[in-house]
Protein backbone atom coordinates (compact mmCIF):
# COMPACT_ATOMS: atom_id res chain seq x y z
CA UNK A 1 0.00 0.00 0.00
CA UNK A 2 1.28 3.31 -0.93
CA UNK A 3 1.43 6.49 1.42
CA UNK A 4 -1.97 8.13 2.09
CA UNK A 5 -1.63 11.91 2.25
CA UNK A 6 -4.57 14.37 2.75
CA UNK A 7 -4.10 17.78 0.93
CA UNK A 8 -5.90 21.22 1.80
CA UNK A 9 -6.20 24.05 -0.68
CA UNK A 10 -7.27 27.36 0.26
CA UNK A 11 -6.76 31.00 -0.31
CA UNK A 12 -7.51 30.87 -3.90
CA UNK A 13 -4.70 28.23 -4.17
CA UNK A 14 -8.25 25.67 -4.86
CA UNK A 15 -8.82 27.46 -8.34
CA UNK A 16 -5.60 25.43 -9.81
CA UNK A 17 -6.95 22.73 -8.22
CA UNK A 18 -10.12 21.87 -9.88
CA UNK A 19 -11.43 23.71 -7.15
CA UNK A 20 -11.12 21.04 -5.05
CA UNK A 21 -10.66 22.52 -1.22
CA UNK A 22 -9.56 18.42 0.00
CA UNK A 23 -8.16 16.06 -1.79
CA UNK A 24 -6.72 12.33 -0.13
CA UNK A 25 -4.30 10.68 -2.74
CA UNK A 26 -2.98 7.49 -2.33
CA UNK A 27 0.77 8.05 -3.46
CA UNK A 28 2.10 5.39 -6.37
CA UNK A 29 5.13 2.94 -4.91
CA UNK A 30 7.28 5.13 -6.77
CA UNK A 31 7.12 6.84 -3.06
CA UNK A 32 9.38 4.47 -0.43
CA UNK A 33 7.92 5.34 2.87
CA UNK A 34 10.55 6.74 5.17
CA UNK A 35 12.43 8.21 1.87
CA UNK A 36 9.73 10.37 0.15
CA UNK A 37 9.86 13.94 0.73
CA UNK A 38 7.66 16.47 -0.17
CA UNK A 39 10.37 17.59 -2.63
CA UNK A 40 9.21 14.11 -4.74
CA UNK A 41 5.46 15.05 -3.72
CA UNK A 42 5.32 18.41 -5.36
CA UNK A 43 6.16 17.42 -9.03
CA UNK A 44 3.63 14.47 -8.76
CA UNK A 45 1.13 17.07 -7.47
CA UNK A 46 1.75 19.57 -10.37
CA UNK A 47 1.65 16.37 -13.03
CA UNK A 48 -1.41 14.30 -11.53
CA UNK A 49 -3.82 16.96 -10.17
CA UNK A 50 -3.13 20.26 -11.36
CA UNK A 51 -6.10 21.10 -13.46
CA UNK A 52 -4.18 24.13 -14.78
CA UNK A 53 -1.12 27.06 -14.89
CA UNK A 54 1.38 25.23 -13.52
CA UNK A 55 3.29 28.38 -13.21
CA UNK A 56 0.99 29.47 -10.29
CA UNK A 57 1.85 26.65 -8.21
CA UNK A 58 5.90 25.63 -8.47
CA UNK A 59 8.81 27.49 -9.09
CA UNK A 60 12.11 26.03 -10.13
CA UNK A 61 11.39 22.97 -7.67
CA UNK A 62 9.86 24.59 -4.78
CA UNK A 63 6.21 26.78 -4.33
CA UNK A 64 5.73 29.61 -6.11
CA UNK A 65 7.03 31.98 -3.51
CA UNK A 66 3.34 33.68 -1.77
CA UNK A 67 2.28 29.89 -1.20
CA UNK A 68 2.17 29.11 2.43
CA UNK A 69 2.90 25.23 3.44
CA UNK A 70 1.40 23.44 6.73
CA UNK A 71 2.29 20.00 7.22
CA UNK A 72 -0.01 18.76 9.68
CA UNK A 73 -0.90 22.10 10.99
CA UNK A 74 2.84 23.60 11.33
CA UNK A 75 4.66 25.89 9.11
CA UNK A 76 6.61 23.76 6.87
CA UNK A 77 8.89 26.22 7.52
CA UNK A 78 9.66 24.22 11.05
CA UNK A 79 9.27 21.07 9.34
CA UNK A 80 12.40 20.74 7.10
CA UNK A 81 10.42 22.84 4.09
CA UNK A 82 11.53 20.24 0.78
CA UNK A 83 13.37 17.69 2.99
CA UNK A 84 10.54 16.70 4.84
CA UNK A 85 9.78 13.03 5.16
CA UNK A 86 6.16 12.28 3.87
CA UNK A 87 4.43 9.72 6.60
CA UNK A 88 1.31 8.15 6.21
CA UNK A 89 -1.72 9.85 6.84
CA UNK A 90 0.20 13.48 6.91
CA UNK A 91 -2.07 16.69 6.25
CA UNK A 92 -0.46 19.21 3.99
CA UNK A 93 -2.16 22.29 3.18
CA UNK A 94 -1.12 24.88 0.55
CA UNK A 95 -2.49 28.72 1.16
CA UNK A 96 -2.13 31.43 -1.72
CA UNK A 97 -1.25 34.69 -0.02
CA UNK A 98 -1.54 36.03 -3.51
CA UNK A 99 -5.15 36.97 -3.68
CA UNK A 100 -6.49 40.00 -3.08
CA UNK A 101 -7.41 41.24 0.78
CA UNK B 1 8.82 18.64 17.75
CA UNK B 2 10.04 21.80 18.43
CA UNK B 3 9.00 24.08 21.37
CA UNK B 4 7.78 27.68 21.43
CA UNK B 5 10.30 29.40 21.86
CA UNK B 6 8.21 31.82 24.17
CA UNK B 7 6.66 29.52 26.85
CA UNK B 8 9.15 26.46 26.37
CA UNK B 9 5.98 24.33 26.60
CA UNK B 10 3.79 23.68 23.16
CA UNK B 11 4.57 22.63 19.91
CA UNK B 12 5.69 25.38 17.30
CA UNK B 13 3.71 25.71 14.75
CA UNK B 14 4.90 29.13 13.10
CA UNK B 15 8.20 30.43 12.21
CA UNK B 16 7.84 34.33 12.40
CA UNK B 17 9.00 35.73 9.32
CA UNK B 18 9.83 39.11 11.42
CA UNK B 19 11.91 37.43 13.85
CA UNK B 20 12.37 34.24 13.42
CA UNK B 21 10.84 33.03 16.25
CA UNK B 22 9.69 29.65 16.66
CA UNK B 23 6.22 29.88 18.17
CA UNK B 24 3.59 28.00 19.24
CA UNK B 25 -0.43 28.75 18.95
CA UNK B 26 -1.76 30.40 21.97
CA UNK B 27 1.42 32.61 21.84
CA UNK B 28 1.11 33.78 18.42
CA UNK B 29 -2.49 34.72 18.93
CA UNK B 30 -0.98 36.73 21.92
CA UNK B 31 2.33 38.18 20.14
CA UNK B 32 0.16 39.20 16.78
CA UNK B 33 -2.68 41.02 19.00
CA UNK B 34 -0.45 42.63 21.16
CA UNK B 35 1.91 43.91 18.55
CA UNK B 36 -1.17 45.51 16.59
CA UNK B 37 -2.30 47.15 20.02
CA UNK B 38 0.97 48.59 20.14
CA UNK B 39 1.08 49.95 16.91
CA UNK B 40 -2.52 51.71 17.74
CA UNK B 41 -1.31 53.20 21.16
CA UNK B 42 2.22 54.37 19.40
CA UNK B 43 0.53 56.16 16.95
CA UNK B 44 -2.06 57.03 19.11
CA UNK B 45 -4.44 56.17 16.07
CA UNK B 46 -8.03 56.42 17.88
CA UNK B 47 -9.41 58.41 20.94
CA UNK B 48 -11.70 57.15 23.40
CA UNK B 49 -15.50 57.32 21.75
CA UNK B 50 -14.45 57.42 18.50
CA UNK B 51 -16.62 56.38 15.31
CA UNK B 52 -14.22 54.03 13.24
CA UNK B 53 -15.29 52.55 10.21
CA UNK B 54 -13.41 49.25 9.26
CA UNK B 55 -12.63 49.25 5.43
CA UNK B 56 -13.98 45.73 4.61
CA UNK B 57 -13.91 43.98 1.35
CA UNK B 58 -14.80 40.73 2.64
CA UNK B 59 -10.65 39.76 1.78
CA UNK B 60 -8.04 38.21 4.03
CA UNK B 61 -7.01 41.37 5.68
CA UNK B 62 -9.85 43.60 6.38
CA UNK B 63 -11.43 40.21 7.75
CA UNK B 64 -8.80 39.76 10.03
CA UNK B 65 -8.35 43.25 10.67
CA UNK B 66 -12.32 43.03 11.99
CA UNK B 67 -11.51 40.33 14.25
CA UNK B 68 -8.98 41.64 15.73
CA UNK B 69 -10.35 44.91 15.95
CA UNK B 70 -12.88 43.96 17.87
CA UNK B 71 -11.04 41.81 19.96
CA UNK B 72 -8.88 44.54 20.62
CA UNK B 73 -11.91 47.20 21.65
CA UNK B 74 -13.42 44.96 23.97
CA UNK B 75 -10.22 43.47 25.76
CA UNK B 76 -8.04 46.93 26.08
CA UNK B 77 -11.75 49.15 26.47
CA UNK B 78 -10.71 51.66 23.78
CA UNK B 79 -14.16 52.62 24.07
CA UNK B 80 -14.60 52.71 19.79
CA UNK B 81 -17.97 52.55 18.19
CA UNK B 82 -16.92 50.04 14.78
CA UNK B 83 -18.75 50.12 11.89
CA UNK B 84 -18.00 47.58 8.61
CA UNK B 85 -18.13 49.99 5.76
CA UNK B 86 -18.12 48.11 2.10
CA UNK B 87 -17.48 49.94 -1.40
CA UNK B 88 -19.44 47.56 -4.08
CA UNK B 89 -17.59 48.50 -6.95
CA UNK B 90 -20.55 46.17 -9.36
CA UNK B 91 -17.73 43.58 -10.67
CA UNK B 92 -20.28 40.33 -11.17
CA UNK B 93 -18.47 37.27 -9.77
CA UNK B 94 -16.07 39.17 -7.56
CA UNK B 95 -17.83 41.57 -5.67
CA UNK B 96 -21.41 40.30 -5.35
CA UNK B 97 -19.50 37.05 -3.55
CA UNK B 98 -16.85 38.91 -1.34
CA UNK B 99 -19.48 41.07 -0.08
CA UNK B 100 -21.71 37.91 1.54
CA UNK B 101 -18.49 37.44 3.34
CA UNK B 102 -18.95 40.83 4.85
CA UNK B 103 -22.04 40.24 5.63
CA UNK B 104 -21.46 36.94 7.62
CA UNK B 105 -18.60 39.16 9.32
CA UNK B 106 -21.52 41.51 10.07
CA UNK B 107 -23.08 38.55 11.93
CA UNK B 108 -20.29 37.52 13.62
CA UNK B 109 -18.76 40.74 15.31
CA UNK B 110 -22.13 42.41 16.00
CA UNK B 111 -20.48 45.23 13.81
CA UNK B 112 -23.25 47.14 11.40
CA UNK B 113 -22.46 47.46 7.75
CA UNK B 114 -22.96 49.66 5.51
CA UNK B 115 -22.30 49.47 1.67
CA UNK B 116 -21.14 51.62 -0.87
CA UNK B 117 -21.97 51.29 -4.40
CA UNK B 118 -20.10 52.85 -7.77
CA UNK B 119 -23.27 52.80 -9.34
CA UNK B 120 -24.85 54.89 -7.05
CA UNK B 121 -22.26 57.39 -6.55
CA UNK B 122 -20.74 57.84 -10.11
CA UNK B 123 -23.49 56.47 -12.52
CA UNK B 124 -21.25 53.77 -13.57
CA UNK B 125 -20.23 50.32 -12.26
CA UNK B 126 -16.91 48.53 -13.17
CA UNK B 127 -18.68 46.32 -15.38
CA UNK B 128 -19.90 49.10 -17.60
CA UNK B 129 -16.74 50.94 -17.44
CA UNK B 130 -14.31 47.63 -18.15
CA UNK B 131 -17.23 47.31 -20.92
CA UNK B 132 -15.67 51.02 -22.32
CA UNK B 133 -12.13 50.63 -21.67
CA UNK B 134 -11.55 47.57 -22.04
CA UNK B 135 -9.56 45.03 -19.56
CA UNK B 136 -6.23 47.80 -19.38
CA UNK B 137 -6.15 50.48 -17.13
CA UNK B 138 -9.16 49.94 -15.45
CA UNK B 139 -7.59 49.69 -12.24
CA UNK B 140 -6.79 53.44 -12.30
CA UNK B 141 -10.50 53.95 -12.61
CA UNK B 142 -11.18 51.24 -9.53
CA UNK B 143 -8.56 52.82 -7.83
CA UNK B 144 -9.46 56.03 -7.78
CA UNK B 145 -13.37 55.69 -7.37
CA UNK B 146 -12.68 53.48 -4.00
CA UNK B 147 -10.55 55.86 -2.58
CA UNK B 148 -13.69 58.61 -2.66
CA UNK B 149 -16.25 55.92 -2.45
CA UNK B 150 -14.94 55.20 1.09
CA UNK B 151 -14.70 58.77 2.48
CA UNK B 152 -18.06 59.28 0.79
CA UNK B 153 -19.35 55.88 3.01
CA UNK B 154 -17.23 57.20 5.99
CA UNK B 155 -19.24 60.57 5.87
CA UNK B 156 -22.83 58.85 5.61
CA UNK B 157 -21.71 57.33 8.80
CA UNK B 158 -20.98 59.67 10.13
CA UNK B 159 -17.61 58.17 11.49
CA UNK B 160 -14.36 60.56 13.05
CA UNK B 161 -11.83 57.78 11.62
CA UNK B 162 -11.28 54.55 8.45
CA UNK B 163 -9.00 52.13 9.06
CA UNK B 164 -7.42 50.11 6.12
CA UNK B 165 -6.43 46.45 5.68
CA UNK B 166 -3.18 47.34 3.93
CA UNK B 167 -0.22 45.09 5.34
CA UNK B 168 3.49 45.49 5.51
CA UNK B 169 3.44 43.63 2.34
CA UNK B 170 0.77 45.89 0.62
CA UNK B 171 2.77 49.04 1.63
CA UNK B 172 6.46 47.59 0.54
CA UNK B 173 4.73 46.94 -2.52
CA UNK B 174 3.98 50.29 -3.10
CA UNK B 175 7.16 51.82 -2.41
CA UNK B 176 8.53 49.41 -4.98
CA UNK B 177 5.80 50.53 -7.44
CA UNK B 178 6.39 53.87 -6.65
CA UNK B 179 10.25 54.06 -7.29
CA UNK B 180 9.49 52.23 -10.08
CA UNK B 181 7.25 55.19 -11.78
CA UNK B 182 9.58 57.87 -10.10
CA UNK B 183 6.33 59.21 -8.09
CA UNK B 184 7.99 60.63 -5.59
CA UNK B 185 5.55 62.95 -4.33
CA UNK B 186 3.24 59.13 -3.54
CA UNK B 187 6.37 57.61 -2.00
CA UNK B 188 6.36 60.53 0.42
CA UNK B 189 2.92 59.38 1.64
CA UNK B 190 2.59 56.01 1.09
CA UNK B 191 4.56 54.66 4.27
CA UNK B 192 2.34 56.71 6.73
CA UNK B 193 0.69 55.08 8.66
CA UNK B 194 -1.76 57.90 9.46
CA UNK B 195 -3.03 60.16 6.56
CA UNK B 196 -3.95 63.67 7.73
CA UNK B 197 -5.38 65.98 5.50
CA UNK B 198 -7.88 68.96 6.70
CA UNK B 199 -10.56 68.04 3.89
CA UNK B 200 -10.85 64.53 4.73
CA UNK B 201 -11.48 61.72 7.71
CA UNK B 202 -8.45 60.94 8.62
CA UNK B 203 -7.28 56.92 7.40
CA UNK B 204 -5.04 54.51 9.01
CA UNK B 205 -3.03 50.90 9.06
CA UNK B 206 -3.21 49.01 12.42
CA UNK B 207 -1.61 46.44 10.03
CA UNK B 208 1.57 48.28 8.66
CA UNK B 209 3.81 46.10 10.55
CA UNK B 210 1.87 42.73 9.83
CA UNK B 211 3.59 40.35 7.63
CA UNK B 212 1.36 39.30 5.26
CA UNK B 213 2.34 35.48 6.31
CA UNK B 214 1.00 36.42 9.39
CA UNK B 215 -2.38 37.45 8.95
CA UNK B 216 -2.98 34.67 6.32
CA UNK B 217 -1.90 32.22 9.13
CA UNK B 218 -4.05 34.00 11.96
CA UNK B 219 -6.89 33.48 9.72
CA UNK B 220 -6.00 30.01 9.10
CA UNK B 221 -5.91 29.34 12.91
CA UNK B 222 -8.78 31.21 13.83
CA UNK B 223 -10.78 29.43 11.22
CA UNK B 224 -11.60 33.06 9.83
CA UNK B 225 -13.75 33.60 7.34
CA UNK B 226 -12.50 35.30 4.59
CA UNK B 227 -13.06 35.59 0.60
CA UNK B 228 -10.17 34.78 -1.54
CA UNK B 229 -11.10 34.91 -5.46
CA UNK B 230 -8.86 37.33 -7.42
CA UNK B 231 -10.44 40.22 -9.16
CA UNK B 232 -11.88 39.39 -12.82
CA UNK B 233 -10.06 42.32 -14.16
CA UNK B 234 -6.78 42.26 -12.56
CA UNK B 235 -4.55 39.83 -14.39
CA UNK B 236 -2.84 43.14 -16.16
CA UNK B 237 -1.77 45.22 -12.91
CA UNK B 238 1.44 46.68 -12.48
CA UNK B 239 1.34 45.14 -8.66
CA UNK B 240 1.08 41.73 -9.89
CA UNK B 241 4.63 42.23 -10.98
CA UNK B 242 5.86 44.57 -7.99
CA UNK B 243 4.38 41.85 -6.12
CA UNK B 244 5.80 38.51 -7.04
CA UNK B 245 9.04 40.35 -7.44
CA UNK B 246 8.21 41.38 -3.76
CA UNK B 247 7.69 37.55 -2.38
CA UNK B 248 10.55 36.30 -4.51
CA UNK B 249 12.77 39.00 -2.48
CA UNK B 250 11.36 37.44 0.62
CA UNK B 251 11.68 34.19 -0.12
CA UNK B 252 15.56 34.74 -0.01
CA UNK B 253 15.47 36.98 3.10
CA UNK B 254 12.03 37.79 5.04
CA UNK B 255 13.58 41.49 6.62
CA UNK B 256 13.44 42.69 2.75
CA UNK B 257 9.66 43.95 3.72
CA UNK B 258 10.55 45.58 6.51
CA UNK B 259 13.63 46.79 4.81
CA UNK B 260 12.03 48.40 2.10
CA UNK B 261 9.06 49.97 3.90
CA UNK B 262 12.58 51.49 6.02
CA UNK B 263 13.56 52.48 2.38
CA UNK B 264 10.49 54.41 1.79
CA UNK B 265 10.18 56.14 5.30
CA UNK B 266 14.39 57.10 4.64
CA UNK B 267 13.50 58.58 1.27
CA UNK B 268 10.67 60.76 2.84
CA UNK B 269 12.33 63.88 3.74
CA UNK B 270 15.13 64.22 1.11
CA UNK B 271 13.59 64.59 -1.73
CA UNK B 272 11.55 68.52 -2.36
CA UNK B 273 7.93 67.77 -3.83
CA UNK B 274 5.64 70.96 -4.57
CA UNK B 275 2.68 69.86 -4.81
CA UNK B 276 1.25 69.39 -1.20
CA UNK B 277 3.35 69.98 1.42
CA UNK B 278 2.67 69.31 5.09
CA UNK B 279 1.94 72.76 7.08
CA UNK B 280 2.02 72.12 10.59
CA UNK B 281 1.70 68.46 9.92
CA UNK B 282 -1.02 68.61 7.86
CA UNK B 283 -1.34 68.97 4.19
CA UNK B 284 -3.61 71.87 2.77
CA UNK B 285 -5.27 71.34 -0.23
CA UNK B 286 -8.01 72.66 -2.46
CA UNK B 287 -11.44 71.16 -3.07
CA UNK B 288 -12.87 69.87 -6.66
CA UNK B 289 -14.80 72.72 -8.00
CA UNK B 290 -17.11 69.97 -9.47
CA UNK B 291 -18.33 67.63 -6.52
CA UNK B 292 -16.33 69.42 -3.53
CA UNK B 293 -13.77 66.71 -3.15
CA UNK B 294 -10.25 67.35 -2.11
CA UNK B 295 -7.89 67.92 -4.87
CA UNK B 296 -4.73 70.05 -5.79
CA UNK B 297 -6.43 70.60 -8.80
CA UNK B 298 -9.63 72.35 -10.21
CA UNK B 299 -10.81 69.17 -10.81
CA UNK B 300 -10.32 66.16 -8.67
CA UNK B 301 -9.31 62.71 -10.27
CA UNK B 302 -12.58 61.06 -10.35
CA UNK B 303 -14.34 63.75 -12.03
CA UNK B 304 -11.35 63.72 -14.76
CA UNK B 305 -12.37 60.33 -15.11
CA UNK B 306 -16.09 60.54 -15.12
CA UNK B 307 -16.24 63.55 -17.69
CA UNK B 308 -13.54 61.17 -19.55
CA UNK B 309 -16.39 58.28 -19.07
CA UNK B 310 -19.18 60.50 -19.85
CA UNK B 311 -18.13 62.24 -23.12
CA UNK B 312 -16.86 58.38 -24.41
CA UNK B 313 -13.17 59.23 -24.17
CA UNK B 314 -12.31 56.98 -21.57
CA UNK B 315 -8.56 57.14 -21.73
CA UNK B 316 -8.59 61.23 -21.19
CA UNK B 317 -7.26 61.21 -17.63
CA UNK B 318 -4.73 58.10 -17.71
CA UNK B 319 -1.15 58.06 -19.09
CA UNK B 320 -0.07 60.09 -21.76
CA UNK B 321 -3.17 61.78 -22.40
CA UNK B 322 -2.24 64.64 -24.49
CA UNK B 323 -3.52 63.00 -27.88
CA UNK B 324 -6.73 62.62 -26.29
CA UNK B 325 -6.62 66.24 -24.78
CA UNK B 326 -5.97 67.17 -28.55
CA UNK B 327 -9.31 65.37 -29.59
CA UNK B 328 -11.25 66.36 -27.04
CA UNK B 329 -10.04 69.64 -28.21
CA UNK B 330 -11.12 69.32 -31.14
CA UNK B 331 -14.68 68.17 -30.00
CA UNK B 332 -14.82 70.87 -27.77
CA UNK B 333 -14.08 73.38 -30.54
CA UNK B 334 -17.23 71.72 -32.91
CA UNK B 335 -19.70 72.30 -30.12
CA UNK B 336 -18.81 75.61 -29.93
CA UNK B 337 -19.12 76.25 -33.32
CA UNK B 338 -22.50 74.65 -33.23
CA UNK B 339 -23.65 76.24 -30.17
CA UNK B 340 -23.74 79.82 -31.26
CA UNK B 341 -24.73 81.40 -28.17
CA UNK B 342 -21.86 81.56 -25.90
CA UNK B 343 -23.91 81.59 -22.59
CA UNK B 344 -24.82 78.64 -23.97
CA UNK B 345 -23.56 75.49 -21.68
CA UNK B 346 -22.42 73.13 -24.12
CA UNK B 347 -21.51 70.13 -21.39
CA UNK B 348 -18.16 71.70 -20.07
CA UNK B 349 -17.87 74.43 -17.53
CA UNK B 350 -16.61 77.34 -18.72
CA UNK B 351 -12.50 77.12 -17.63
Amino acid sequence: MGLTIHLQFSGGMELLFNNEKEKTVTLPDTFTPALATLKDLLPWMRDNLLSERAELFMQGDTVRPGILVLINDADWELEGELEYVLKDDDTIVFISTLHGG
Amino acid sequence: MRLCTLCQKERAVLKRPKTGQQICRNCFYAVFETEVHNTIQENELFKRGDKVAIAASGGKDSTVLAHVMTTLNERYGYGLDLFLLSVDEGITGYRDDSLETVKRNEQQYKIPLKIVSYEELYGWSMDAIVKEIGMKNNCTFCGVFRRQALDRGAALLQVDHIVTGHNADDIAETVLMNILRGDFSRLQRCTAIRTATNETIPRSKPFKYTYEKEIVMYAYFKKLDYFSTECIYSPNAYRGYARAFLKDLESIRPSAIMDIIHSGEAWESKIEVKVNTPVDGRVIVGSCERCGYMSSNKLCKACVLLEGLNKGLPKLAIGNSTKYKREQDKRDASARARVCDPATPSGRSPS
